[in-house]
């Protein structure tokens, strides 16, 4: 491999990748038209979304609850001796909301969603496509993209802000419960007090930017295990990178959706 | 052991009626050409056996007439229809008459017999009631002799039955052409002869044209009509199998050698 080192195969083994990576782009490019073409032309493939969003939802459900739960209680428990020290441990329940709401909630659920239903349909599709069972499908006369890929990517965008929202409702729960604990704060004045900086603005953006994660999981997820190839190995890579990737692009997406917000909100 | 398992059903074939026609095909993948200018006609009611050793272009061939691959250049018409030109709704019509039987089978893995068998059918009949859907499922697993597996899952099916499986669940939508490909691969030479019996039998309840893609020249012997050899992307040699194999051609006749050496 030393050859490798010379700087004519150098510079030849990086025109490679960098060809081979926006060969890449442009395919997922067309792979993300393809679907919004799929999913507005009919026939529409109803109860296989269904299916999906059973699938996605009610399945991620028991973990999405644990890890809610156990955020709000973590974060609570992190941030009280510091609001103390400043003497505002009555704000604790609007921090902890602000942070639910605007950033853990979302980011968290879709990290989990990404790990769980991401790898499951990497390795579902990339299994189905080197066993020839999507060839299968397109000979039996059926559109195997509009009834595996678009219901799923349909799937992951429509449930992860539900769950999203759901994190949030039960991470505030965990936050109420230890607050309840320390500072035998009623219901009523715990939640009234984490709603009060909590906007409509703030639940958009929680829902946007939840259904542009759980578009990009089922991209990620969908296209990887679609182009699966070399057997096993194949799968094993597909169900990897669309963990890897949509994991990835989640952190870039909320970079960038919180500087949009803010220069919106701010100028 | 050869001569004794010669094709003994036959149907009519209707010589002035192709079911496949196919012109200058060619194919590659990168700078490999596969398929190097091909012209095969298969007729009305025949067994068309194609040989070849692995990698000779067999099953490229098989899914360029299913139409799930795009010809690089040349004509493939199946059943009067250019299947280069058909828009996608053309291309699904065309599929109902054409089944398809993959070397590994294929099966749903996600989905037992029952839901194997039902997919395509409810799919592309959407009219039928339940009662006719289960007419249909019962006829069809029936028909390959596994009635007693409608509820298991692909995984609980040996080999044999897997391959029976996907056969039936081509034949559910009673296409007019079979499309075998490797169907004894990786069988047992029992079950293998009951695959060539099945596939026989097919022919003769269903009356259809079949191409049968196959290394395995017991295969080949007791189910083909005619047959074609395959070799670096062009036929070398065409006709029955004694017509086929009577040549000092030293491709043909290490490949039958080889063939009966391994399978002996």
């Amino acid at each position: 491999m030393a050859y490798n080192f010379h700087p004519y195969y150098l510079n030849k083994h990086l025109n490679m990748n960098f060809g081979r990576f926006f060969l890449r782009v442009y395919a997922i490019w067309q792979f993300i038209t393809r679907f919004f073409r799929e999913v507005l032309l009919p026939p529409y493939e109803y109860k296989e979304i269904i299916n999906q969003f059973f699938q996605v939802g009610i399945r991620s459900l028991s973990i999405i609850t644990l890890t809610g739960f156990i955020t709000g209680v973590v974060f609570t428990k992190q941030s009280r001796s510091s609001l103390a020290e400043f003497g505002a441990a009555s704000w604790l329940p609007s921090l902890i909301a602000i942070a639910l709401i605007r950033a853990l909630a979302p980011l968290v659920t879709a990290l989990i969603i990404a790990g769980k239903v991401g790898s499951n349909i990497g390795a579902e599709l990339g299994s189905m496509k080197v066993t020839e069972q999507i060839d299968a499908m397109e000979v039996s006369s059926t559109n195997p993209f509009k009834f595996l890929v678009a219901s799923r990517i349909l799937a992951t965008t429509a449930i992860v802000p539900v769950l999203a929202i759901y994190m949030g409702f039960v991470g505030l729960m965990g936050a109420y419960m230890n607050v309840h604990h320390n500072e035998q704060t009623s219901f009523t004045s715990f939640f009234q007090s984490a709603f009060m900086k909590i906007t409509f603005l703030d639940v958009w953006v929680l829902l946007l930017k939840s259904a542009v994660y759980g578009f990009t999981i089922g991209v990620a997820g969908c296209f990887n295990g679609y182009n699966a190839d070399q057997g096993t190995v194949g799968v094993g890579r597909a169900a990897n990178t669309a963990v890897v990737v949509s994991m990835f692009l989640i952190f870039i997406e909320e970079m960038i959706i919180v500087q949009l917000v803010n220069y919106f909100k701010h100028g | 052991m050869a001569n004794s398992m010669a094709k003994t059903i036959s149907t009519p074939i209707d010589r002035s009626r192709p079911v496949i026609s196919i012109r200058g095909l060619k194919k590659g993948f990168g700078n490999m050409q596969v398929l190097k200018g091909v012209d095969l006609d298969v007729y009305h009611g025949e067994n068309l056996v194609v040989l070849g050793r692995s990698g000779s272009g067999k099953s490229v061939l098989i899914k360029i007439m299913a139409g799930l691959l795009k010809p690089d250049a040349g004509t493939v018409s199946v059943l009067g229809r250019d299947i280069a030109r058909l828009n996608t709704k053309e291309l699904q019509a065309l599929r109902t008459r054409i089944g398809f039987s993959f070397q590994n089978s294929a099966l749903y893995d996600g989905m037992d017999v029952r839901a194997n068998l039902e997919f395509p059918l409810v799919r592309n009949k959407r009219h039928l009631s339940h009662s006719q859907i289960d007419a249909a499922i019962a006829k069809v697993l029936d028909d390959v002799g596994l009635s007693q597996t409608l509820y298991q899952m692909p995984s609980e099916l040996s080999g044999g039955q897997r391959k029976r499986i996907g056969i039936a669940r081509t034949l559910i939508l009673q296409p007019e052409i079979m499309l075998y490909d490797e169907p004894t691969a990786g069988l047992d030479p029992v079950t293998s002869v009951e695959i060539n019996d099945l596939i026989n039998e097919v022919q003769e309840r269903y009356h259809t044209s079949s191409v049968i893609i196959t290394h395995d020249l017991t295969c080949a012997k007791a189910t083909g009509d005619r047959l074609v050899m395959l070799s670096e992307g062009q036929f070398l040699r065409q006709g029955s199998f004694e017509e086929v194999f009577d040549t000092d051609d030293p491709k043909v006749k290490n490949f039958y050698n080889y063939n009966f050496i391994a399978g002996s």
